[in-house]
């Protein structure tokens, strides 16, 4: 276990900096000016001067070499310079809000499991039946119904009913447990909904293709009843590959959390990046850019190991 | 179409009389009931979109303050905006960003990508491992914060959402594709045009790519729902086409919960025609992602 932890740590070094350069590449070689966009120059006359001081600020007059090195420095040392909007330091910026965001997205693929794997559990074994179709629909449904208006949708409704104004602060779970849970509830519900559509699917399908193992059919032959064949025998097996869904999913979580933070004017980290892209602060950009790469690069090194754990054949590959 | 999945197909039922283009539809229709919805579905939108100037009843664009906020009625099914302008009317128009971005996005975004994976399949070695490399690298930056941060370089406008959704979407499909390819690469006929002394480009063009089509078609159709949803967002946070283009994620952005009390329609419309239209998309590739591929049949 402690080579393939190993060999897994050093595999990430590549495909971290690969990251860091795509970034990089994004930013700066894409035609278009950062300092012209951030001055507004797209919109109108912009001032030279101003102009020269942005680039110099930037670090845009230097050379694209020494540019890429110190980006690439910065990314080593984790400091992403300072946010042009509010000029505090990027990653201090990144603390204040990621308590929220990290909540919202514990509590989205906690709710999400413990509704889709009953769910997709159910649709397997009654394959083709009506509660099958209705299960698919509503995953589907899922899939195709943006988030952001599942979420002005909770708004709307609670709006109209009970006079619901926007959050101001996030108060924390251990501070006041009552005030957090209002305030998350709704925003779990939005993110949960949409990432519990793909894991139904998921455990659908793998579920499916186990109960069609040999091993099963010697469960059922030896008159084993139905739920000790399904949970014990068919679940256990098929759980390996919703893990990992669950990490590759991380993705969509990012995206969900960018929309629903929005639209409930939550102050995450989902929220921050369409703040910073909307006042052109582009070292936040930039950071939080490589930022959610490096933490999708993560997640899914921890849900390799776990599988590895859960299933020796993988380490010894 | 020959296909790789077809050609399993073909090989099973060798013995079954070859069907039309109509027996094909209508088996399709009784195999996949749900499949024919979704097309139903796509097939409605794009003639809406195809026919908005004959079917809409109203101008898009022409604002009249006193029709503001007119509750949904027998003149304005979906009641008006902030404008005055009929709702339905920018509804219908905006079937066409939203099919168009789509249908480009995928499009572009699939055949650079099925390219990669053909080419990066056959040449194999030192290529085929820089491209997997970069291509894992890409699939590290989930798909909607990759297309916010190319958008927002390239400032908004339709055709920069395109290639904004149309890049996160290229190593998805070059990663199917090239799965399939190389499994096509070992088959002996292509060892057989090779033998013949065919040039690179041919064997690629006219012996990989033919049998690549089934898993491009899939992949294209996977991820036209997604693209549909992609532009969306885009525009809902702001980067995809501006004020007063009817795009579906602008209409519930900013002004359709500003004004929730007073006219809830706007928030509601504009959210059924996205997910209508990504609902009718998804359904049709799954049931299609069913039928051309054979592990997926029901044995």
């Amino acid at each position: 276990m402690r080579t393939y932890i190993l060999k897994r740590l050093l595999l990430i070094v590549p495909t971290l900096l690969g990251a860091a350069t795509l970034v990089f590449v994004i930013m700066r070689v894409i035609p278009g000016d950062v300092a012209l966009l951030i001055l507004g120059g797209d919109q109108g006359h912009v001032d030279e001067k101003q102009l020269v001081a942005m680039r110099q600020q930037l670090g845009l007059d230097q050379p694209l070499v020494v540019q890429f090195g110190t980006w690439l420095w910065g990314v080593v040392r984790f400091d992403f310079g300072k946010s042009l909007w509010t000029g505090q330091p990027v990653v201090e910026e990144l603390l204040i809000r990621l308590p929220l965001s990290l909540e919202l997205a514990l509590l989205a693929t906690l709710v999400s499991v413990l509704i889709s794997i009953p769910l997709g559990m159910l649709a397997a074994v009654r394959q083709d039946t009506w509660v099958d179709y209705v299960v698919r629909v509503v995953s589907i449904g899922g899939l195709a119904i943006p988030g952001f208006w599942v979420g002005i949708l909770c708004i709307l409704f609670l709006v109209i009913f009970f006079g619901w104004g926007p959050p101001l602060e996030f108060t924390p779970p251990w501070v006041d447990p009552w005030t957090n849970f209002q305030m998350m509830v709704w925003p779990v519900v939005t993110v949960g909904y949409r990432y519990a559509a793909v894991t139904t699917r998921m455990t659908r399908s793998t579920l499916l293709e186990v109960l069609r193992e040999d091993y099963i059919r010697t469960a059922w032959a030896k008159g084993l009843r139905e739920q000790a064949v399904v949970i014990r025998h068919a679940l256990k097996n098929s759980m390996l590959p919703v893990i990992t869904l669950i990490g590759t999913e991380f993705a969509f979580l990012i995206g969900g959390l960018v929309v629903t933070e929005t639209v409930f004017t939550l102050n995450g980290i989902g929220r921050f990046v369409v703040d910073a892209v909307a006042h052109r602060d582009y070292p936040v950009v930039q950071a939080l850019i490589f930022l959610t790469a490096f933490s999708f690069v993560i997640v899914n090194l921890l849900v390799d190991l776990t599988y590895a754990w859960f299933d020796p054949r993988i380490r010894y590959r | 179409m020959a296909t790789t999945a077809l050609t399993h197909v073909r090989a099973s039922a060798a013995l079954a009389p070859r069907l039309t283009l109509g027996e094909e539809t209508l088996k399709f229709i009784r195999r996949k009931p749900l499949g024919a919805a979704g097309a139903i579905i796509i097939l409605a939108l794009m003639a809406v979109a195809a026919f908005a100037e004959v079917l809409a009843p109203y101008d898009p664009y022409h604002a009249d303050y006193g029709l503001q906020f007119a509750r949904p009625s027998a003149e304005h099914w979906f009641g008006t905006d902030e404008f005055g302008r009929d709702l339905m009317t920018r509804i219908m128009y905006g079937a066409r960003i939203a099919l168009f971005v789509g249908f480009a996005a995928s499009f572009a975004g699939c055949t650079i990508g099925g390219l990669l994976g053909v080419v990066s399949a056959y040449a194999g070695g030192k290529l085929d491992l820089l491209l997997e490399r970069l291509m894992d690298i890409l699939l590290a930056f989930p798909q909607l914060i990759l297309a916010l941060a190319i958008a927002s370089i390239l400032g908004p406008a339709v055709q920069n959402v395109v290639i904004a959704i149309a890049i996160p979407i290229i190593p998805r499909a070059a990663r199917v594709v090239r799965a399939t390819a190389l499994s096509v690469k070992e088959n002996v006929y292509v060892e057989a045009v090779n033998a013949l002394g065919a040039s690179r480009p041919r064997v690629v063009f006219q012996h990989i790519v033919p049998n690549v089509v089934a898993p491009y078609i899939i992949i294209l159709t996977a991820q036209l729902g997604g693209a549909i949803l992609a532009e969306a967002a885009l525009s809902y946070l702001g980067l995809g086409s501006a004020e007063p283009t009817p795009s579906w994620g602008l209409m519930l952005s900013g002004s359709a919960l500003s004004y929730a009390e007073k006219a809830p329609w706007l928030a509601v419309f504009p959210g059924i025609a996205i997910s209508l239209g990504v609902f009718g998309f998804n359904l049709f590739g799954d049931s299609l992602r069913d039928a051309l591929d054979p592990k997926l049949r029901k044995g």
